[in-house]
């Protein structure tokens, strides 16, 4: 418990650190808005319609693959710390394991689906 | 009966988030805004790990829920079609449904608070369980069978996924 | 060795243990000292990343300007030093505009969030053996969990900024970096197959013989992901000045923007923190088991030895297109490093497994997997390079044909367009 003692504070630390400058530098720098100051930036053309345009369906297949490597790691990490100490066994289930995944990806990879049109 | 202490402070920081977050998702019409949030909710939900000594479950939430799903759902939010700030309820079922998960969260609150107390540990947590746990998933005795069918589970998230979205 | 330099021996454990008991001398309770060291830890860490900026923005700035036969900064201070401190006064001085279409709280809840990831990796850093915020059990995951934030923070500074070309390298950034990881998280694999633990001081300590010379495939492969996850020339695609002007952070100004700006440097450094951690030996070095304290020099050292290839890099390398970042991250480097986990258990298992029944006698076998010293570790070492090897050699001759096939059908395709150009047709 006493090591995520020293987690808490430094990411308490890191939270509060940035956020001092930030003040001072409201604080301190000048604060003359203006409308076209704040309107937003492009590059000094008005924006034309909604910011929230609609992408493109490629970011979802692809976040949805990192998505199934990343649950991957949760059976795999603790397979590797126990690695060593593992009979002949135990190593080829992890392995057919990762092959399985590997499978996932040829898939992905014939369908296409990793090529960015 | 409460005590003030590093633990309990922090409990209770890490508990606000939770149900803050949690509440937060529900009630606010900015989708991302609602995505936001369920990060919020997630982290308390791992700082609770943390304090229950499960620090493997505690990076893991992190890991798959803030690094992987909430960008999965703030991704899904932009994909889809100008669900941006709509301002009309278009479920009406709403009253039902509060209904419902009201009657179902006060039964949740009565079981804890009839259980308070009366629950005592088995036994200690072991310090280095990654290992063991490690060890479970690839013998007969422990877990083999879920965690090969866990795989394959994945592969077939994935193929249903690409399936569906190439076919739209 | 003498009495009287033992406290220098072992810097980080002599202060530790002088400000231990000079709290206790003030009447603080065992736990309150304990926590008023860990939080003084703490404290020394979060500066140390946001101070020696300082010097990598320098270092950056010097050393880019002498791969362009250039001179770099040169005027504020001794070899211009203090470039940055001034950069900063001045940045400070500025004003922060928000603008009027903005998401407020996340907008300025983003530069908080990316710098807190970067600063957080650095709990789980060992500097000398016995100099490490804290060590715990899941290191290796630890770190990537808390970098998850750092695309947190991107998404919510492209989004609430409400422009299209945050929004644009916000989305570059998530499809690039969520890529990126996939690599990552396949080599970290095999520093804790090797170490047999995640806590990162266990896998320096194990590393007698550098993991860079018993699987260099998995640190270059590690190392090139982790600089495209810092979005870093040549994987600078997330603020292509070209294309979407700055990416997410195109809104920010003032020390907003400086927040942004030090969270990308610092996380430059602490990828390469890492790097040496995990595959160049971390604090280990000739003379360390006796002085402690050399730790810290060999792995600042190493750091920005590594620090200035990551510049060299930036200074030669130009910027890729989205399409090759992909195809080379999921075609390339994904795949190699499935192989080699693949490969080296399943070798591995069966070289012990044959030693074990008996087939294979070779006195080195017997203890496979110790890492206690270097020699025990030297068969391991002969057996992952030769895999290492293999897979090379295999991915060279690939890519060969690859080429091959793609030359000549840019070849055939430019026979068939002759007659056009030629205007015979």
């Amino acid at each position: 418990m006493s090591e995520w003692t020293f987690i808490a504070l430094l990411l308490v630390t890191a939270f509060i650190f940035p956020a001092i400058p930030i003040v001072a530098g409201t604080l301190l720098g000048p604060r003359k808005p203006n409308e076209m100051k704040n309107s937003t930036y492009e590059c000094g053309v008005e924006t034309v319609g909604d910011t929230w345009v609609q992408f493109k369906v490629q970011y979802y297949i692809f976040a949805l693959v990192f998505l199934v490597f990343d649950i991957e790691l949760i059976f795999l990490y603790p397979w590797a710390v126990a690695y060593n100490q593992l009979p002949l066994f135990g190593i080829v289930a992890g392995v057919v394991f990762i092959i399985t995944l590997a499978e996932a990806l040829v898939y992905a990879w014939r369908k296409g689906a990793l090529e960015w049109l | 009966m409460l005590t003030f202490s590093p633990v309990s402070v922090s409990f209770f920081i890490m508990a606000l988030f939770t149900i803050g977050g949690g509440l937060g998702v529900v009630t606010t019409r900015n989708l991302v805004h609602a995505a936001l949030f369920l990060v919020l909710s997630l982290f308390g939900i791992a700082g609770l790990y943390v304090l229950l000594e499960a620090p493997y479950l505690a990076v893991i939430q992190v890991l798959v829920y803030v690094g992987a799903i909430s960008i999965l759902i703030t991704i899904t939010v932009m994909v889809t079609r100008r669900l941006m700030g709509i301002e009309e309820t278009y479920n009406r079922q709403w009253p039902i449904a509060a209904i419902i998960s009201g009657l179902l969260g006060a039964g949740l609150i009565a079981l804890v608070v009839a259980q308070f107390g009366a629950l005592t540990p088995v036994a200690d947590v072991p310090v280095d369980n990654i290992e063991q746990l490690g060890r479970a998933f690839v013998t007969h005795q422990g877990f083999l069978l879920p965690f090969e069918v866990a795989s394959v589970l994945l592969l077939a998230a994935m193929i249903g996924s690409i399936v569906i979205s190439r076919d739209v | 060795m003498p009495e009287a330099l033992a406290p220098i021996l072992d810097i980080a454990t002599f202060i530790r243990e002088t400000l231990l008991s000079l709290f206790e001398t003030l009447g603080a309770s065992p736990e309150l000292a304990n926590g008023l060291v860990t939080f003084i830890g703490a404290f020394l860490i979060a500066n140390f990343v946001l101070l020696i900026l300082v010097v990598n923005i320098w270092m950056e700035r010097k050393v880019m300007a002498r791969l362009q036969d250039r001179i770099g900064p040169n005027r504020v201070g001794p070899w211009g030093l203090f470039q940055t401190v001034a950069d900063l006064g001045k940045l400070l001085s500025k004003e922060i505009i928000i603008p009027s279409q903005a998401d407020l709280i996340p907008f300025l809840l983003a530069p908080l969030l990316a710098v807190m990831s970067v600063i957080g990796i650095w709990a789980v850093i060992p500097f000398a053996e016995t100099a490490i915020g804290t060590d715990v059990s899941i290191g290796v995951l630890y770190f990537m969990a808390v970098s998850s934030f750092g695309i947190m923070a991107i998404l919510m500074a492209g989004w609430s900024s409400n422009n299209k070309y945050a929004l644009l390298g916000a989305f570059r950034a998530v499809a690039m970096l969520v890529s990126y990881e996939v690599p990552i998280i396949l080599t970290l694999m095999v520093p804790v197959l090797l170490t047999g633990s995640m806590r990162m001081n266990e896998i320096v300590m194990a590393q007698n013989i550098w993991f860079i010379f018993m699987v260099p495939l998995a640190g270059i492969i590690f190392y090139i992901s982790q600089v495209a996850e810092v979005g870093r020339q040549p994987f600078d695609l997330l603020e292509a000045e070209s294309e979407i002007v700055a990416g997410y952070h195109i809104e920010y100004s003032g020390f907003a923007f400086a927040i942004f700006y030090a969270a990308e440097w610092a996380h430059g450094f602490a990828i390469c923190a890492l790097f040496v951690t995990l595959f160049l030996g971390g604090w280990q070095g000739p003379f360390v088991d006796q002085i402690p304290t050399l730790g810290f020099i060999y792995f600042l050292g190493k750091t920005f030895l590594v620090y200035i290839i990551q510049i060299w890099m930036r200074a030669t390398v130009p910027r890729l297109r989205i399409d090759q970042i992909m195809d080379f991250c999921w075609k390339l480097l994904i795949p190699v490093s499935l192989a080699l986990v693949v490969l080296i258990a399943l070798t591995e298992g069966i070289i012990t497994t044959l030693a074990e029944q008996g087939i294979l006698t070779a006195p080195f076998l017997a203890n496979y997997f110790s890492t206690a010293t270097a020699a025990d570790m030297l068969p391991r070492t002969f057996v992952l390079l030769t895999i290492n090897a293999f897979i090379t050699i295999v991915t060279l001759f690939l890519l060969a044909r690859r080429g091959r096939a793609e030359r000549e059908r840019f070849e055939a395709m430019r026979q068939s367009m002759a007659p056009i150009e030629a205007g015979t047709d």
